[in-house]
């Protein structure tokens, strides 16, 4: 299981660093989403995957998955949540502006070059 | 731009009251079983977000005349004075207490400081996320 | 009160979250947020005095049991930081009232730069290694706010770059904490110094501890992962650059030195060689940036550079001399770094251009920013007695003592470089013939001014003063290189 799960892993990193090399500002935004969802997945494989119940205290329950790496990826969520937030805000304002979200084009300032 | 959404505006006008009531019950049940404050919290910001594509961002506004950064800044400072309450008593910040009340209609409650906190959160996810969504709709 | 260590974090928050109920209201604003500072400046005064005192301060939140609960450790280095950021930020904020602009004073800056002091001391107190990551997260957020605020072209653009930097080092530096947690399984930082030091030398480690170089690296800018630095820092208005220069670079190398004195400490043969020769690299580039520039910001940012390749190169000597002088260096960067730009600031102002070439002159009108200026390059470059000077003695006796003769000499030389760089400016800025027009009131000149001096005294006095503090930094370099007293205080009362 871990193994499939880290070429899950691998790949969604390779997709993830693929858009955001790329030249478009959606594309790289989306592309550092892929990059969190990797993370995350990687955070709960790290953590050993296994455990047949929740880790909730219950009566007779001796085999429970490990709940920190849940807590730590839920954490994490929240936070590229708001990231990813902001980015596209960022992102749109950028476009109104600057009038292209080609990065290419978004290079050097007037006032220094 | 005239559409004919009388659908959705019919639908939204139902729906949206099962939404918010829905959010509460995820916000209460998330002590003990999943649910909570944050996703609570998104259910109910995915309820007004609905409102706005039926109807648009001003009528929504005429309707629910809130001010979301206020909403986040009193949901920060709700968390923080229930965290920091344990500051008074000299036990560490966050120090989690509950105890069991007999309430009218609702009988023996239990009551964790943890359900204050999590109004906070409620409060501070429709805030965040109702202000971008207004951000990036509202100069069209 | 065994919540102090953690009112430095929680004061700037109170006042954020209260800014954020009246958002319009400039002086309503500008009032609380001095307030704030002021309360947050007399915690952190407390804290210093209580550590002191009665030595490393812990605290697990919720009262959870040390290894499981989140711990907040607060020793004398990071007590001193907090201060220090605390300071900075006070003099930034002073300074804003005339120079910020009341578009932007409306646009949530006095609650983003409350909130990034949250997330800047909870980075430096914290004692667990998520957490930090969470505080790390919680200072970018406010630093994202920060760089765009105003919404200009050239800082859309670099917001931009900033933002997608961050948020791939955010990724590796979860990264990294996952597999950290896949060898130690436990992710307080006490608990991963006894963990690690249990597991001894071996190969897994090694690649968390370059992980975790690369993540803080970027934050903090060294070579080669310094690249965004340039351009970011110098798209935000001077107050928001003099805190970005004073704070983030600083809370990466604080991380860094934290890490590899608490964590790495197995195959010093290594990782802190790969450190020794990225530093000097640093400085390098750094020095190589601060002469190619006629633009007085990049100038300065490019100084910000050599310093953190000069405080690391000192951290990973690991002798005592080479800490303390790291420390001494770190304190001293922080408050010389908001000055200068505080400074510079100023004759941006006064002239409308960063360029040096279309300036000159100004030593008639304004004589005394010259002086103080001067004194504030001087104090850069580590002139005796001002504050530059003793961090970077120690440091090199350090590097004699760790047998890296060249390596010394090499920062020594640095020295230089540093003093014609900053030189430089006062040459261009105000010798030679008047140019231009002079674009502020004197009344605005003044206002500018005097946060600018008393940083500046403050520095000074720092560097004068050095002999009072040696018991402060001897604290903090003890805890720095001998761990155990770190870890004793969090499991105090456990074991």
């Amino acid at each position: 299981m871990e193994i499939l799960m880290s070429i899950l892993i691998g790949f969604l990193f390779m997709a993830a660093v693929y858009l955001i090399l790329s030249r478009s500002l959606l594309r790289i935004i989306i592309g550092t989403g892929l990059l969190s969802h990797g993370t995350h997945l990687l955070l709960l494989t790290m953590g050993g995957l296994g455990g047949k119940s929740a880790p909730v205290l219950a009566d007779g329950i001796t085999d429970y998955a490990d709940p920190l790496p849940q807590a730590l990826i839920l954490t994490a969520i929240v936070i590229s949540f708001g990231v990813t937030a902001f980015s596209l805000v960022l992102a749109y304002r950028a476009y109104k502006v600057v009038g292209t979200d080609n990065m290419d084009l978004m290079k050097g300032n007037e006032d220094n070059d | 731009m005239k559409t004919n959404d009388l659908i959705i505006q019919t639908t939204t006008k139902l729906v949206f009251f099962i939404i918010f009531l829905f959010s509460i019950h995820i916000f209460f049940a998330g002590h003990y079983t999943p649910g909570g404050g944050f996703v609570g919290g998104l259910v109910m910001s995915s309820g007004i977000v609905l409102l706005m594509l039926a109807f648009d961002l001003k009528t929504v506004q005429d309707m629910l005349p809130i001010n979301y950064t206020l909403i986040t800044a009193i949901g920060l400072l709700i968390a923080l004075f229930t965290a920091a309450g344990s500051i008074f008593f000299n036990v560490p910040f966050f120090t989690h207490v509950y105890d069991y009340f007999n309430l009218p209609l609702l009988g023996e409650t239990s009551i964790h400081t943890a359900m204050f906190f999590d109004t906070g959160v409620y409060l501070v996810v429709v805030g965040v996320t109702m202000n971008i969504i207004q951000m990036i709709g509202g100069d069209e | 009160m065994i919540n102090l260590l953690l009112f430095p974090v929680l004061i700037p928050f109170l006042f954020a979250a209260v800014l954020l109920l009246f958002p319009k209201k400039v002086k309503a604003q500008r009032i609380v947020t001095m307030i704030g500072l002021l309360f947050a400046l007399a915690s952190s005064f407390v804290l210093l005095y209580k550590v002191k005192v009665d030595g490393v301060q812990a605290l697990t939140l919720g009262s959870w049991a040390p290894p499981f609960g989140i711990t907040m450790v607060s020793d004398m280095f990071s007590a001193m930081l907090v201060t220090s950021s605390l300071l900075i930020a006070f003099f930034v904020v002073w300074y804003s009232f005339s120079s910020i602009g009341e578009a932007r004073e409306k646009a949530f800056y006095y609650p983003a730069i409350l909130f990034m002091l949250t997330g800047v001391n909870g980075a430096f107190t914290t004692g667990d290694i998520f957490n930090m990551f969470v505080f790390f997260e919680v200072l970018l957020m406010s630093s994202y706010v920060l760089i765009v605020l105003g919404g200009e072209k050239v800082q859309l653009k670099e917001s931009i770059k900033y933002i997608i930097v961050n948020i791939v080092s955010s990724s590796l530096f979860v990264i990294t904490v996952g597999y950290l947690y896949s060898v130690v399984g436990t992710l307080n930082m006490a608990d991963i110094s006894v963990k690690l030091a249990e597991i001894g030398p071996s190969g897994i480690v090694t690649v968390i501890a370059v992980l975790f170089l690369i993540v803080f690296g970027i934050k903090g800018g060294i070579f080669p992962l310094f690249f965004w630095l340039p351009g970011s820092y110098a798209a935000p208005p001077i107050p928001v650059i003099a805190l970005f220069g004073a704070l983030l670079t600083k809370v990466g190398v604080y991380a860094i030195m934290r890490t590899y004195t608490l964590f790495f400490t197995t195959d010093v043969g290594y990782t802190h060689t790969l450190l020794m020769i990225l530093s000097i690299l640093t400085i390098v580039v750094g020095c190589i940036g601060a002469l190619a520039y006629f633009d007085v910001k990049q100038i300065i940012i490019y100084n910000i550079v050599i310093a953190v390749g000069v405080i690391l190169f000192g951290a990973s000597v690991m002798n005592e001399s080479g800490m303390m002088g790291s420390v001494f260096y770190l304190i001293h960067d922080i408050l010389i770094k908001g000055a200068l730009f505080l400074l510079i600031g100023i004759i941006i102002k006064i002239t409308g251009t960063s360029d040096l070439r279309k300036m000159g002159g100004l030593m008639k009108r304004y004589p005394m920013l010259g002086w103080v200026y001067l004194v504030v390059a001087f104090g850069l470059a580590g002139i005796p007695p001002l504050s530059g000077f003793i961090g970077k003695l120690l440091i090199v006796q350090g590097g004699f003592e760790g047998d890296l003769l060249w390596q010394s000499i090499f920062i020594l030389a640095s020295s230089l470089i540093v003093l014609l760089s900053v030189i430089r400016i006062f040459i261009y800025a105000f010798w030679g013939e008047e140019k231009g027009e002079h674009l502020i009131s004197d009344k605005k000149y003044r206002h500018l001014l005097a946060p600018a001096i008393t940083l500046a005294t403050i520095t000074v006095l720092y560097g004068v003063g050095a002999e009072y503090l040696v018991p402060f930094m001897g604290d903090a370099t003890n805890v720095l290189l001998d761990p155990s007293l770190y870890i004793d205080a969090v499991f105090e009362g456990v074991k």
